[in-house]
């Protein structure tokens, strides 16, 4: 993703001012931590992030929507199975945390769905990610890219 | 008064505790117990159809019989859940090591539109070498799926793109192409392997 300077200068200002005039309820005390993402084959398919967003703060933060220069539209959803087994995934509402407490973006539940990938996701490299919130607030991460069949954040 | 607060917390307590106990029964056994996957599959001898594997070769039911099978039903444009369990199986296979080195591993397409031989020939390279994909007309997929009672449909998402709601259970089979049993996509993943050892032990059970 280095090919997009504007986008990382932008993020870093955002990320400069949440970090210097704390003026959003909220969302400045959001920490993102153990991001990841599979490779991808090409750009046709779509793409998956995961991560546990940690509310550090003292108010509730809803986290209302992502946006990346890797995909045209980046999506929280939720995968579900029911009780005979089938799979299905759909676009997830709009997720609240309470102070104190995390969402774990993990395999067969909430992901970071990246549809319409500008670019292929290739092993090793990374890609920012920005977590809208219903304050206002934005927090950008850095999600590296592992092998397709990565299983979590250290593999 | 202070003991009357005792008196109260305990009430509560001991409320509490029940409340658990009525919610685990709830789940476990009453009416929010899970309900029987549908139907169980066919043998993979009652079974009939007729696909192509990633490397070309014809493949169907038969092929499968003989030796000890996983299949798993999924797609390659799926994001979550198949890479998911596809790295699940090859992490089951890493840790049976020799033990699963002659178990058929099947992952069949349930999307066979976009999913070509040769898309399933780069998807399953991601993954353990043991795993297979299968693809076809979409007529014999649709016999395949009701043979493993697996159900898919195809889902409209946006953008004009579509996603397919499929059955994310792993199937496992003896060598005589008995069903063994399911993993099924939302129990607890370290029970996977002791199921797959069940399929194997049952091969040797057969044989002997």
């Amino acid at each position: 993703m280095n090919k997009l300077p504007y986008i990382n200068g932008l993020t870093l200002v955002l990320l400069l001012s949440a970090m210097s005039a704390p003026a959003f309820a909220g969302s400045e005390d959001v920490v993102v931590e153990n991001a990841w993402s599979r490779a991808s084959i090409g750009v046709n398919r779509p793409g998956a992030a995961y991560m546990t967003v940690h509310n550090t703060g003292e108010d509730t933060v809803t986290l209302t929507g992502l946006t990346t220069p890797l995909a045209v539209m980046p999506q929280i959803h939720e995968t579900k199975t029911n009780a005979d087994g089938v799979s299905s995934m759909a676009p997830a509402d709009e997720i609240t945390i309470e102070p104190g407490q995390s969402v774990a973006l993990e395999p067969g539940g909430l992901h970071a769905m990246l549809m319409k990938l500008q670019n292929p996701m290739i092993e090793g490299e990374t890609f920012p990610l920005t977590l809208t919130f219903s304050d206002g607030g934005e927090v950008t991460v850095e999600v590296p890219i592992l092998g397709i069949a990565a299983r979590g954040p250290e593999s | 008064m202070q003991r009357r607060h005792v008196v109260q917390y305990g009430a509560a307590g001991v409320g509490a505790v029940a409340l658990m106990l009525g919610v685990g029964w709830w789940r476990a056994d009453g009416p929010g117990a899970p309900k029987p996957a549908g139907q169980r599959p066919l043998p993979l001898s009652a079974m009939d159809f007729r696909l192509t594997d990633h490397e070309g070769n014809e493949v169907g039911p038969e092929t499968l019989i003989g030796r000890p099978t996983m299949v798993f039903f999924g797609f390659t444009y799926c994001p979550d859940v198949c890479p998911t369990t596809l790295s699940d199986i090859s992490g089951w296979l890493e840790d049976l090591g020799d033990e699963a080195a002659q178990m058929n591993v099947v992952f069949i397409t349930v999307d066979p539109e976009r999913d070509t031989v040769e898309a399933m020939a780069e998807y399953v390279g991601y993954f353990h070498p043991a795993i297979r994909g299968w693809t076809g007309p979409a007529n014999q997929v649709a016999r395949a799926a009701e043979g493993f009672r697996a159900s898919y449909e195809r889902v409209p998402a946006e953008g004009g793109d579509y996603t397919m709601n499929h059955t994310a259970s792993v199937f496992l089979f003896d060598a005589k192409g008995e069903l063994v049993t399911m993993i099924d996509y939302h129990e607890p993943r370290e029970f996977a392997v002791p199921k797959i050892r069940r399929a194997l032990k049952e091969d040797v059970e057969g044989v002997t």
